[in-house]
């Protein structure tokens, strides 16, 4: 064993004991254990479990390559998966809270008046959660494969039982310390090696500060700030300009940050983290605790998805462009590049076969004829992974094995962590709505934990199946997931609260007009399922792609958001009432005093 | 609780959200998204500010925000007499 994999194994061993020493700790005796994890929670640990409930594998692995390569592009996600809190602690969180029930279906189902709202939002709950998951299954499949040299199935099922340990066990007890647990792991995986590429580059120990700071490599002063110096590094290759480029369009950007804000405050396995805390005010706290830990990587992810881009542009192009000898000869690659090239992640193809590596961007029309003037003949990085930008940027900057061996454990706890917080809420929607609520509404509590067990195990064993059988839409999923939550969940919880008049018949009708164009939007341009060859996009009527004023499927929850809202208000608009005792119960809601610990009664 | 005192609290928290989702709309969409153009010719630091405001300035504004709310709350709680024991 190479000492890196001795590392690998004793940080990942050494975390996942203690996950399973926590478990055991925090076994659940009750059902308000299992669901709520008592409702004793601190607001400041809830914050901090929060926050790795919601940061998943995309925010840890995928999101500082997704910057890296869309520049001021990439704000969509740094904006979007942070700005959705402000909507949830200013909006839903309290009054949620103050409601005092397990789930969120449980607050649909009553606010609503109707057994029939609770399905359809239990229904609309498993799509965005199972979407979601599969995202994690296949990021640990991945993580574990790749560093620990197991197979990505074996991967897998390390992974699940791991989870099913802990959240078997404690439920949402054992799944918040862990939580807690995983996050100070993730943390320190994510800085450690931001704060010494960033000294590197600065010479300033702080990312967030190094980012717009003077380039001055190894300590020699540049005279240029860093992203002037990405900037012009990046277009001298007829790259778009790093600080300007953007997504699509300002449109764009704008519906899609708020598509991820709205499905941010809209994700129930969020949302029901914040019944555990102890009163209405902790909430409000609570989320702001959440958002200032996030907050800790979000800041800290554009730094290093700029420095990361520099760096690989730095060690590819190695002087002026044009110069044949600025080039690096494919040959004298550094050790990390010939190690992920084994895994795909990165590719090298010797179009004129020079032996060098020209990393240009040659579907620039106007740097094609300078490329071709200097004998390139495209694009010789075939392929490069927006992931490697995290999992390769401990290697990339020369840092002891150590480090990377962290990078790895934190990846898995960022996955494992959202993974256990969204079985929860899937296994919590079918033993405590569907069951209890539904079905057999005189369960005894011991029963209904039990029961509440073994949907677990079943989740586990559905999102098992799935991370190894990934549907053909596996990579775009997270984002999907967001578009459901933004476009069913979000409009009927805020309308619950905020309007008094919303009556059954909009919240319902509001919730499947809303998941409903969305998912046609998506499958018209990704196919019907997912189904490759069943898009059906027509050009000649003016539907081509991205034809609603150039917004992209992933963009789309926002435009389905703003379709509930105005198919709710319309048709609450033209029918009867809420009764009474539902305008109390809202009244009720939007007052702090007498909230007890969340119950199932 | 009087109805009176419950809308002029509900009515008091309204008018909170409505001037904080005003600052959280500004920083991000505004200054982040529609303005990042006129406000990228102003540095900070080595920072283009629009490019600043997008990707560094409003995570740390919507974290003031949601302190400032929850502050503002507990203290509207005291005053109409409604916070938990």
């Amino acid at each position: 064993m190479s000492p890196l994999e001795i590392w690998t194994y004793s940080i990942v061993g050494l975390t996942f004991a203690i996950y399973i020493g926590i478990a055991i700790w925090a076994r659940a005796g009750s059902t308000s254990e299992f669901y709520v994890a008592g409702g004793g929670v601190h607001p400041v640990a809830n914050g901090m479990a929060t926050a790795a409930d919601w940061m998943s594998a995309a925010s840890f692995i995928s999101m500082a390559g997704m910057i890296a390569f869309g520049g001021y592009g990439g704000s969509v996600f740094l904006m979007g998966w942070t700005g959705g809190y402000v909507l949830l602690a200013l909006l839903l969180a309290p009054y949620l809270r103050k409601f005092g029930k397990f789930t969120v279906p449980e607050f649909i189902g009553d606010r609503y008046y109707a057994n029939s709202a609770r399905v359809v939002a239990v229904i609309c709950l498993i799509l965005a959660s199972v979407t979601y998951v599969i995202g994690q299954m296949t990021g640990i499949g991945v993580a574990f494969g790749r560093f620990l040299g197991i197979s990505y199935e074996m991967g897998i099922v390390a992974g699940m039982g791991i989870v099913a340990v802990y959240a078997i066990l404690g439920g949402m007890k054992g799944i918040t310390y862990t939580q807690i647990a995983q996050y100070v792991v993730l943390i320190f995986a994510y800085t450690i090696p931001a704060i010494f590429i960033s000294l590197n580059l600065t010479g300033n120990p702080i990312p967030q500060l190094g980012l717009g700071s003077e380039y001055a490599p190894d300590g020699v002063a540049s005279g240029m700030s860093l992203l002037e110096k990405l900037d012009q590094v990046v277009t001298d290759l007829g790259f778009k300009e790093y600080t300007t480029q953007v997504m699509g369009s300002t449109l764009n950007m704008f519906v899609y940050t708020l598509s991820l804000m709205i499905g941010t405050a809209g994700l129930p396995h969020v949302i029901i983290r914040f019944f555990t805390v102890p009163k209405v005010a902790d909430a409000r706290y609570s989320a702001g605790w959440a958002l200032v830990f996030i907050a800790i990587l979000y800041t800290t992810a554009p730094a290093v998805g700029a420095m990361a881009r520099l760096n690989l542009m730095d060690t590819i192009q190695i002087g002026p462009v044009g110069e044949e000898s600025s080039n690096l000869a494919y040959d004298e690659r550094p050790d990390w590049f010939k190690r992920w090239e084994t895994t795909g992640l990165l590719k090298y193809e010797d179009k004129n076969g020079d032996g060098l590596i020209q990393y240009y961007d040659d579907k620039n029309a106007e740097f094609a004829a300078k490329a071709e003037g200097f004998g390139w003949k495209g694009n010789e990085m075939v392929t490069v992974n927006n992931d490697i930008m995290v999992l390769a940027n401990p290697e990339i900057a020369k840092l002891p094995d150590w480090v990377i061996a962290l990078v790895v454990a934190g990846g898995l706890a960022a996955a494992l962590s959202t993974a256990a917080g969204l079985l929860l809420a899937i296994s919590s929607a079918i033993s405590h709505d569907l069951l209890k609520g539904v079905f057999m509404p005189h369960i005894t509590e011991k029963k209904e934990l039990m029961a509440g067990r073994l949907s677990m195990i079943g989740a586990i064993v559905l999102a098992g199946y799935l991370g190894m059988n990934p549907p053909g839409f596996a990579a775009g999923t997270v984002a999907i997931a967001f578009g459901l939550a933004a476009s069913s969940i979000f409009p009927a919880l805020m309308l619950g609260i905020f309007a008094k008049r919303m009556n059954k018949e909009g919240a319902i009708s509001g919730m499947v007009a809303g998941i409903t164009v969305t998912l046609l939007y998506v499958f018209q341009h990704k196919g019907i399922l997912f189904i490759p060859g069943t898009e059906f996009l027509m050009p000649d009527m003016g539907m081509g792609e991205n034809w609603f004023f150039g917004i992209s499927p992933n963009a789309f929850g926002a435009i389905g958001a703003l379709v509930n809202f105005m198919v709710a208000l319309l048709v609450s608009a033209l029918t009867a009432p809420p009764p009474e005792h539902i305008q109390h119960l809202v009244e009720d809601v939007r007052i702090p005093r007498g909230a007890g610990v969340a119950t199932g009664h | 609780m009087t109805p009176d005192k419950r809308a002029d609290y509900w009515k008091a928290n309204l008018r909170y959200l409505t001037v904080l989702l005003i600052v959280w709309f500004v920083v991000s969409y505004g200054f982040g998204v529609l303005l990042v153009e006129p406000l990228n010719a102003i540095h900070l630091g080595g920072y283009p500010l629009g490019f600043w405001f997008a990707q560094q300035g409003s995570i740390y504004v919507f974290v003031a925000l949601i302190f400032v709310y929850a502050a503002l709350m507990n203290r509207l709680d005291q005053q109409f007499d409604v916070g938990e024991e």
